[in-house]
């Protein structure tokens, strides 16, 4: 039987066991949208903006592993979707995005509402399709889907004309694909791995270094049985966060410009830095010429640019980090010590980390009155349950759910890394509530950053999703006011929001529930009560104003120079 | 340093403007850049020279093995291969230089392909060393135009290159 384009596009995301899409329509997409209309096998999400439709199936796409899909119409739809794209490229989220285009007749002549989507996403996608044969459709999305999950995952865009839509022909999903410049790989090489398993066990003061490449890799039981059978401490990028328990003695927490003291100086001083599915990040380096100076490199990621793009490394090793990972451990159980002798062999190094964390452990001042936000971010985590999905916005909330949360499990924390876009939070919340409606699921963001995407909470109430909002309201851009205060000479350039949001009755215009913590003793009250109500609740914590992120490494410095919590 | 890189893609609307926009995008440099169909119709190849040290130029053939549209990148070393260039160029050639002008393209055995009164314009094939030789000789005289193709460049030995 033939099909339409339009009705081929959703068999072929049907194949693709896609249950839930975040779409707007629009003149070009209006074919698919009405197919959809009588296409029950699909969940269709519409959010307020285009931006937050792709944060919502980025978001969707981190918390369950899956695919996040998108739609957008051609034009002003399509240009407002790059943000999302840009933060799911910048991440390596795993997507696919489709574009409504003007007929294939008319692209290049400025029709109405277009815009050369394809030109304009080509450096933030894995790849793009603009697809201009209905014939051609069921291949490119079975592409589009295989190449946006393989590899070092990313967002991919098929851009699909209006008559494309219409035009029909014979449906047929294929089986296999078959890309001949594209083979991503993924077994290690052996040797590689062996060698690079014999240095390990010679480091006296090894530590590894965690990125997003493992949650995304989905290795953190890996991560963790090999960590624990060598005895080697474990600290993780913002990305990385989750996938080895922070409550665990091994754990060292974040690191980078916003890290724990000890894992920055536990990296300074390291003789073997073993890095698994990061990439040197500036935010995570500082100074790049002072970075790990004593330690030998093993760097093992899926994708060969990460390596030695700008670090020095010793051992590469270009592969999926899970397969390396177990074949890692399998070496280690043939030829290493067992695990207590591996402990023992190490002892004086994890003595020595042990003095830093004793020397400066996480800590910030508490106020008798005041909240402080660290203090909300560590009540949040004791009243919440343990698999709970957190969602963040971009700054100084950020950080501190970073520094302070404690997670325990991979893909339960969201948050924009790379772009570190302002905004994201709150979609990517409903995104992942979406996927996972019956878990509990939060944002905590600034006051500066819900403001921007804040129109979803109409998605939010009209979906009945249920998501917790946190709001640590400093009524300042905090994280750039921050910055001020310490390179600016307290000069805050349009960092003060001034008019101060009665987010209480903001919330309750859209239909949700709104509640506000002004005083320490009121933290608890709001946060249980905001889990218990059934349905999306808006906390606001009025916290105190001019808090910093600390400790903090200064954009260029090295990591051993950081200004420290008092 | 320089290098001769040489990458196979499909031959397929918007992919030149994928591998240009990697350069442009990262910041490495172009000098030149060819681009053309090859024997087989599906692909195309593409030629190109660029700069840096070791580092840039791993990560140069690394980014470009990247894109999912490019098959195979040989970034090629001198000893192993064979790189031509053609220019077509347009010397000023009156009285006293004309005779000159002859002589210089008789010995890189360059053609004459179009004269006037006052301009002879050659047609020179060679490696890049070869013919930037000539046109250096031919500078003083006077060049009005130069137009280069750009190197391309193939392996040595009886084994072809394919996708
Ligand atoms: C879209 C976007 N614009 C600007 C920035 C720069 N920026 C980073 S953090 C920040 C302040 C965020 O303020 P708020 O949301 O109130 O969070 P806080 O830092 O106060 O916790 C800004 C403006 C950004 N990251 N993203
Ligand atoms: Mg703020």
């Amino acid at each position: 039987m033939k099909l339409n384009g339009a009705r081929i596009l959703l068999e072929c995301l049907k194949r693709e066991g896609v249950d839930t899409i975040f779409g707007y329509p629009g003149g070009t997409v209006i074919n698919l949208y009405d197919e959809l209309f009588s296409f029950k096998e699909i969940r269709h999400i519409l959010p307020r903006h285009e931006q937050a439709g792709v944060h919502a199936a980025d978001g969707y796409a981190r918390a369950t592993g899956k695919v996040g899909v998108a739609i957008a119409t051609s034009g002003p739809g399509a240009t407002n979707t790059i943000t999302g794209i840009a933060t799911a490229y910048m991440d390596s989220i795993p997507m696919v995005i489709i574009t409504g285009q003007v007929p294939t007749a008319l692209i290049g002549n400025d029709a109405f509402q277009e815009a050369d989507i394809i030109g304009i996403t080509r450096p933030c996608t894995k790849h793009n399709f603009l697809v201009k044969d209905v014939k051609d459709l069921a291949t490119i999305m079975k592409k589009a889907f295989y190449i946006a999950r393989t590899g070092r995952p990313g967002p991919v865009v098929v851009d699909l004309p209006k008559d494309v839509q219409i035009a029909q022909t014979e449906f047929k999903y294929p089986e296999t694909v078959e890309i001949r410049g594209y083979k991503p790989t993924v077994e290690g090489h052996p040797k590689q791995i062996e060698k690079a398993v014999a240095a390990i066990m010679q480091a006296k003061k090894p530590v590894i270094y965690v990125g997003g490449g493992v949650i995304l890799g989905n290795a953190s039981a890996e991560l963790v049985a090999l960590a624990k059978r060598l005895g080697i401490p474990v600290t993780t990028t913002l990305m990385g966060l989750g996938s080895f328990p922070e409550n665990d003695s091994l754990s060292l927490g974040l690191l980078g410009m916003h890290g724990t003291y000890y894992a920055n100086m536990a990296v300074s001083n390291c003789d073997m830095l073993i890095a698994i599915g990061a990439r040197f990040d500036d935010r995570v380096t500082g100074k790049i010429a002072s970075f790990a100076p004593h330690a030998k490199i093993v760097h093992v990621d899926v994708d060969p640019t990460s390596i030695k793009k700008n670090v020095r490394v010793d051992l590469p090793i270009v592969g999926d980090v899970r397969d390396v990972l177990v074949k890692m451990l399998k070496i280690v159980d043939e030829i290493g010590p067992d695990a207590e002798g591996c402990r023992q062999a190490l002892a004086s190094w994890t003595a020595e980390i042990d003095g830093w964390k004793e020397k400066h452990p996480m800590a910030y001042k508490q106020a008798t009155s005041t909240i402080k936000p660290q203090y909300v971010i560590q009540r949040l985590r004791a009243l919440s349950d343990p698999d709970a999905i957190v969602a963040t916005d971009v700054g100084q909330h950020q950080m501190w759910t970073a520094q302070f949360f404690g997670f325990t499990a991979p893909r339960t924390l969201l948050s924009s890394g790379g772009l570190g876009t302002m905004g994201f939070g709150l979609p990517a919340a409903m995104g992942a509530q979406a996927g996972f409606p019956d878990r509990q699921v939060m944002v905590i963001c600034g006051d500066g950053g819900f403001q921007m995407n804040m129109q979803e909470l109409a998605t939010i109430v009209q979906n009945r999703l249920n998501v917790k909002i946190v709001i640590l309201n400093n009524n300042f851009l905090g994280m750039v006011r921050q910055w001020q205060e310490l390179f600016f000479d307290k000069r805050y350039s349009s960092t003060c929001m001034e008019l101060p949001i009665d987010f209480i009755k903001l919330a309750e215009a859209f239909g949700a529930t709104g509640l506000q913590a002004t005083k320490v003793d009121e933290v608890d009250e709001v946060i249980k009560k905001g889990f218990s109500i059934k349905g999306p609740v808006l906390m606001e914590f009025k916290v105190a104003r001019e808090e910093k992120v600390l400790p903090m490494v200064p954009a260029g410095a090295s990591l051993t120079e950081m200004v420290l919590a008092s | 340093m320089k290098h001769t890189i040489a990458v196979l893609v499909e031959n397929e609307f918007g992919v030149l403007s994928r591998v240009v926009g990697l350069f442009s995008g990262r910041g490495f440099n172009i000098d030149s850049l060819t681009v053309a169909p090859t024997n087989d119709e599906a692909l195309s190849r593409i030629t190109l020279v660029t700069r840096g040290d070791e580092q840039i130029i791993e990560q140069i053939t690394k980014q470009l093995n990247k894109l999912i549209d490019v098959i195979k990148v040989i970034d090629f070393e001198a000893e192993n291969a064979i790189e031509r260039e053609m220019v077509l160029v347009k010397v000023a050639a009156e009285d006293q230089s004309r005779a000159e002008v002859l002589r210089i393209a008789d010995i890189f055995r360059a053609k004459v392909i179009d004269v006037t009164p006052k301009s002879y314009t050659l047609e020179a094939t060679g490696t890049p060393a070869k013919v930037g030789a000539m046109i250096e000789l031919l500078r003083p005289l006077g060049l009005k135009e130069l137009v280069s193709t750009g190197p391309v460049v193939i392996g040595r030995g009886a084994k072809g290159w394919k996708g």
